[in-house]
């Protein structure tokens, strides 16, 4: 709908000004607060511009004991946990679900059905409802404290399969047959034309994944009691409450903005195909 | 030798049988087309040929070698489909070498094959080229080039010109005859465009409802059609049935016009003429009333009536004629152009 009415467009944009603030507001606190030295964080009111401490925060965070008096873990190790827990969640799903949608597309054996509709329950059932029976098989299993007790229980996942059934149901018939017609054996159809095929796809969901696995809260802060193996979005809530001096919000901010970048780095770098996959219906 | 045997090929689906007892001999070299209206399974046929449909009864030999349970990949055939189902992902040359690459050709070879095929077939120029960038008529160019570097025993085509434009499909036409010529691959194509199957095959074989019509030459079908059916869906316009009684040689029309033929039968039959053998003629015995013409320039095509029936008929004159709503023309039924069926089972008799 295009419209030439300046008011209308002094509206809109005003709406769209103060959403941006809304959402960009916090973020530069946060970058400010990472800026100064430990004193004048604590003084009112807090600083709007920056300080010149930001480098030095930088270093003591990333690489230093982090919060004075702490016997807490550099946030570089965090940061690396946090790293491979969302991409083994991220990587983990995608070639789950990329298997179990080929067999439920492609291929017919007994139950068919009956498996696509198991799947789709475990919809119902994310981490949260069985947290503590899922506890307790991954405590069985020794996988506390672990990369795989961090992981695994969260690699399941029922929305993937479901994603990648849709994109090769609109995959024509034809290409298929025109590959078996080639010689193409199964897994070869596969890898050379479902995989090519489903890329922009596998990015999309690439993307939403490992935000979803880097914005996980719950299920680490149960599993990981060495501090060895936090993650960093449990850690900034374990700053806050470490120790009996009042937060020290320059560590805290900085911690947190470092939490903020791999998303971010994340999404600017697959952005194009990210689009691509999610608006993408032509094959 | 790349002969086809079809042997009493039987297709069906649960309890409900599509393709009835198809027999067929297709020898080497030879084009067919399997002609008929959507639905009546010529797809399905094509496609048991193919490996793609499996055989419920009866058998497919390729030579003498029953290829009833064998793989697509293993009969030694190759396929042009519909919407040509090239690889997206894929450039022109990778979709054409894909089949090679994977029976592991030597990357020479495939090479030489690519380039031989696709100066066949002028592609040259877009061997680097997705499939998207091409316009239609190139990748259904491609998409043969890809059954060609196979040299295969058999080409399949399944309806593969129906995605082309009007023009264009005349042109891929006349290049696929050449090319099966000169390749001298035995082929099998399915079509329901009858202008197709006529320009196209060494053979028809006309289906319907999953039985075989008539299996013969493009100038038997059309002047001995062996049904209604076959004699309705072969020529266009197609041919006018006026239902008649038999009796000593002639035909007594429904308004009682008579005419003389050189039928043996006796009773009710079907007589089928094709519009252009309807000549036209001051004194002949039917009367058409005109309800509309149609001028297509070369030829004029008369939609009417048997005058005082409800019986429609169509003639087609020569070049330009000025006949309107309400006239009534004479035409002449030369003995020799009639087509006499049994009113019951619409079969021909002769």
């Amino acid at each position: 709908m295009v419209e030439t009415r300046p008011f209308l467009t002094f509206v809109t944009h005003l709406v769209l000004i103060l959403g941006v603030v809304m959402i960009a507001l916090p973020i530069w606190i946060t970058f400010v607060a990472a800026s100064h030295d430990d004193i004048r964080m604590t003084q009112a009111p807090i600083p709007m511009l920056p300080g010149g401490f930001f480098w030095e925060n930088f270093k003591r965070t990333l690489f230093g004991s982090g919060l004075a008096g702490n016997e807490i873990t550099p946030v570089w190790r965090m940061l690396f946990n946090s790293l491979v827990m969302a991409l083994a969640i991220a990587g983990g799903k995608i070639v789950i679900s990329l298997l179990s949608a080929f067999a439920i597309v492609y291929f017919k054996f007994p139950f068919r059905m009956g498996f696509f509709w198991m799947i789709f329950l475990t919809l119902m059932l994310p981490v949260e409802v069985r947290i503590l029976p899922t506890f307790e098989v991954v405590a069985n299993l020794g996988l506390l404290n672990s990369y795989w007790g961090l992981s695994i229980p969260l690699i399941a996942s029922a929305t993937a399969t479901f994603m990648f059934r849709q994109v090769f149901l609109t995959i024509p018939d034809e290409m298929l047959e025109s590959a078996r017609i080639d010689g193409a054996g199964p897994m070869r159809f596969f890898w050379d034309i479902l995989i090519p095929l489903s890329r922009t796809n596998i990015a999309a969901l690439f993307v939403i994944l490992f935000i979803y696995g880097w914005n996980q809260y719950l299920w680490p802060l149960l599993i990981t009691t060495d501090s060895d193996m936090t993650t960093i979005v449990v850690s900034i809530k374990q700053m806050l409450e470490a120790a009996e001096q009042s937060p020290q919000w320059n560590i805290i901010m900085m911690t947190a903005m470092l939490a903020m970048l791999p998303p971010i780095i994340v999404v600017i770098a697959m952005q194009k195909l990210f689009v691509q996959g999610l608006t993408e219906t032509d094959k | 030798m790349a002969s086809i045997t079809l042997d009493s090929l039987t297709k069906s689906y649960g309890q409900t049988e599509v393709l009835h007892h198809i027999q067929g001999e297709i020898q080497h070299g030879e084009f067919i087309v399997i002609v008929g209206p959507s639905g009546c399974g010529k797809s399905t046929l094509l496609r048991m040929v193919a490996g793609l449909e499996t055989v419920t009864s009866g058998q497919v030999s390729i030579g003498d070698k029953v290829i009833n349970d064998l793989e697509p990949a293993d009969r030694d055939i190759a396929m042009v489909f519909q919407n040509y189902a090239l690889y997206p992902h894929m450039s022109v040359e990778q979709n054409m070498a894909y089949g090679l690459k994977i029976r592991k050709f030597p990357k020479a070879e495939i090479k030489r094959r690519v380039e031989q095929a696709a100066d066949i077939l002028e592609i040259r120029d877009y061997l680097k080229r997705k499939p998207r960038q091409l316009s239609g008529g190139q990748r259904q160019r491609v998409a043969m080039g890809r059954a060609i570097v196979r040299d295969p025993q058999v080409f399949l085509f399944d309806e593969p010109l129906s995605n082309l434009d009007a023009k264009l499909r005349v042109q891929m036409r006349l290049e696929i005859r050449k090319l099966q010529r000169r390749l001298g691959v035995t082929s099998i194509y399915v079509t329901h465009d009858q202008v197709e199957a006529m320009t196209l095959g060494d053979r028809l074989m006309v289906l319907n409802g999953g039985y075989v019509e008539q299996f013969g030459t493009p100038i038997e079908v059309y002047e001995k059609p062996a049904s209604v059916f076959v004699a309705g869906f072969i020529g266009s316009p197609s041919m006018n049935f006026i239902s008649a009684q038999a009796s000593k040689g002639q035909l007594t029309l429904p308004d009682g016009t008579t005419l003389a033929s050189n039928t043996s039968a006796n009773g009710p039959v079907t007589l089928g003429m094709r519009p252009e053998h309807l000549k036209q003629h001051g004194s002949g015995p039917i009367q058409l009333e005109v309800d509309l013409p149609e001028q297509l320039g070369a030829t004029t095509l008369v939609h009417g009536r048997i005058s005082g029936t409800e019986l429609p008929i169509t003639a087609s004159l020569n070049g330009i004629h000025a006949a309107s709503s309400g006239d009534v023309l004479r035409f002449d039924a030369p003995v020799e152009q009639m087509h006499i069926f049994d009113a019951q089972t619409g079969k021909r008799i002769e």
